[in-house]
């Protein structure tokens, strides 16, 4: 076992490549258990590729990985597929199955890892749904008439759906309103603090990044620049972690605007 | 980890007037049925005044499921006018149980089973409804399409010439070869199975009328309207599905764009010209295969088969045979593109609509052939 019980996930010496492009360059990162870590980075610089690599969708070429303590490559399969219910996956595109019915969606991941009554597993299926602020005449919508937000909130039920303890966010809030992106934000700020789930989160949105993180890693072509709290990311004397965290001056919309009650910098 | 720690468990104690549930262990997911079962509320005749205190100090870890079996307890006991007291849970779960508490979830009452017979005959309905619906889309296609059609004459330019080609090439010309063999085996099985039962009467003579007429009339372009049904046919809904699922139909709408005019027009006006060039190749295909089954199996020579077949059929029975072409044409690619634009957002939903449009194409070009049959009965022919 791992020394560091408190390290949910670990990642060392990570490389992956598409045949002779490196994406990911020797990383090291270690998220910790109960944090909420934010992974950003400019478009092309592998944030997505370093998050399909953990969660296991993408072959990696080099290094170890390690989330609570497993390491897939030494596993079984059984062990591999036990792990598969203690963590959940929001995808960007919510990657709802088109052919189920929003709270079919939720009841998903219960119907396939644990046997409950057919009510009781309905209703933990619909309190999901209204923890992320859907109605119960949601749960009926196939996912084709969801909205973009809608379809984020079905994926983010869907992904708690078994109480995991670490969840892995791919751009939460991107289309979701002003508003609504912050309430994604205190749900998710809830439900890590109440549960003790470790987050990961690759997101755009510094608002998110302010109400949610507890640290902040900065991705630049494949390796980490640097990681730390906002405060201390702001200390960090590099032209992009720079450019990165002051565009919120010059950025509109839910930033510029929220920027004045969070005491702009 | 979770498995090796203890499951949730209750001690109840029984007072006057005053029912204790003292809870421990895990409350989280694993222990979901246990927990369910822990918790069913046995509720008095009348719950009338009875303090229900449910004490969840010694709970180790608590999550959302925990929180919705103690918060479903306490809503039917409620319901039977007991009162109940949550004390003791530790604090940093009791912010969950406050959101979950403001859910509001229906007593589980899952939909009632279906009578069986009702159910029969709601099918029947819903099947006779859909049908209709199905003539009704059908017309309102075919309308649509004579419209784009007048316009594009009338405006030559909004016709789109260079995809109607590309629709031929594909429906047509990449056709032929699979059209050629297919009907060239059906030409020669039909006449090998003619010369084997006419020679018991000696009529192997007949075999060539029985040839020529069957694949001239009937066979050769019904063959050949059953293979582009499900060659072509169901390549239009997939394609046309897809873009619908894709809302590229939509951004065409937006964009002030008929999609009659730039997708459907092409693709019927290809199929209307495909199907009587290919019935008429598949239909020499189909005489030249039982003249070769004549020749090596019939004993009967090339040319004698030739001359046979020049009394046996003439101009009428080829007429017979094209005239239907055109028409199969068009039954085929309406059902195709109306089961095409019904597409819903769903992958199952595209794949019902590809089959739907197979089977009701080839349905109705069997139905059309047997309108005509009478028809050309009726007149003559």
């Amino acid at each position: 076992m791992h020394p560091d019980g408190d390290i949910a996930i670990e990642v060392e010496n990570l490389t992956v490549a598409f045949g002779r492009h490196v994406v990911i360059d020797r990383l090291d990162l270690s998220v910790r258990r109960g944090e909420v870590l934010g992974l950003v980075g400019g478009s092309g610089s592998g944030k997505s590729v370093l998050l399909r690599s953990i969660i296991g969708l993408l072959p990696k070429k080099d290094g170890r990985i390690r989330t609570l303590g497993l390491d897939r490559d030494a596993a079984s399969e059984d062990d591999v597929r036990a792990e598969g219910r203690r963590w959940g996956v929001l995808f960007q595109q919510g990657a709802l199955f088109s052919s189920l019915s929003a709270l079919e969606n939720v009841l998903f991941p219960m119907r396939e890892h644990l046997s409950l009554p057919a009510d009781l597993m309905r209703e933990l299926g619909l309190a999901k749904l209204q923890m992320v602020g859907l109605s119960r005449e949601d749960g009926d919508k196939m996912p084709s008439a969801l909205s973009g937000g809608m379809t984020k909130r079905v994926g983010l039920a869907r992904a708690l759906a078994l109480d995991p303890e670490v969840v892995f966010l791919d751009e939460p809030t991107s289309g979701l309103d002003p508003i609504a992106a912050g309430e994604f934000d205190t749900l998710i700020r809830t439900l890590q603090r109440t549960l003790g789930l470790t987050v990961f989160m690759v997101t755009h949105d510094l608002q998110s990044l302010e109400n949610v993180c507890d640290r902040v890693a900065a991705l630049e072509s494949g390796r980490i620049l640097a990681i730390g709290t906002l405060a201390e990311m702001h200390a960090v004397r590099h032209p992009w972690i720079q450019a990165y965290f002051h565009a919120r001056h010059a950025g509109a919309g839910r930033n510029a605007t929220l920027s004045q009650t969070s005491g702009g910098h | 980890m979770q498995s090796s720690s203890p499951p949730p468990h209750i001690d109840t104690t029984l007072e006057p007037g005053r029912v204790t549930v003292r809870a421990a262990g895990r409350w989280t997911a694993t222990g979901a049925t246990t927990m369910a079962e822990l918790l069913k509320a046995r509720p008095p005749q009348s719950g009338e005044g009875l303090l229900y205190e449910f004490d969840a100090s010694r709970i180790e870890a608590f999550d959302t499921y925990g929180a919705w079996i103690v918060e479903r307890w306490r809503r039917q006991l409620e319901a039977h006018g007991a009162t109940v007291r949550i004390a003791g849970l530790p604090q940093r779960f009791q912010s969950l149980l406050a959101q979950v508490a403001r859910t509001h979830i229906a007593a589980g009452a899952p939909a009632p089973a279906a009578k069986p017979i009702p159910m029969l005959l709601e099918a029947a309905r819903k099947t006779v409804a859909d049908a209709a619906g199905t003539l009704a889309r059908l017309l309102a296609l075919l309308g649509a399409v004579t419209v784009g059609l007048l316009s594009a004459l009338r405006h030559p330019r909004r016709f789109r010439f260079t995809s109607t080609v590309h629709q031929i090439d594909r429906v047509a010309w990449q056709a032929v070869p699979i059209i050629l063999l297919i009907c060239f085996l059906i030409g020669g099985i039909i006449a090998q199975q003619g010369f084997f039962h006419f020679r018991k009467f000696g009529a192997e003579d007949y075999v060539v009328d029985m040839v020529g007429i069957l694949i001239l009339r009937e066979l050769g372009v019904l063959i050949v309207a059953i293979m582009v049904a499900g060659r072509s046919g169901s390549a239009y809904t997939a394609e046309l599905g897809s873009m619908m699922m894709r809302e590229e139909i939509d951004a065409l709408r937006t964009m002030g764009v008929d999609p009659v005019q730039v997708l459907i027009l092409p693709r019927m006006l290809a199929l209307t010209i495909a199907l009587p060039i290919l019935a008429f190749l598949g239909a020499m295909a189909a005489l030249y295969g039982g003249g070769l089954v004549a020749s090596l199996y019939g004993g009967m020579s090339f040319d004698i088969y030739v001359t046979r077949l020049k009394d046996a059929i003439s101009i009428t029975h080829f007429k017979v045979g094209m005239i239907k072409a055109p028409f199969m044409a068009l039954a085929i690619g309406a059902v195709a593109c109306t089961e095409g634009l019904r597409v819903k957002g769903s992958a199952e939903s595209l794949g019902r609509q590809t089959t739907a449009s197979v089977v009701k194409s080839i349905f109705l070009v069997i139905l059309l052939d047997g309108l005509f049959a009478m028809f050309f009965a009726g007149i003559g022919m």
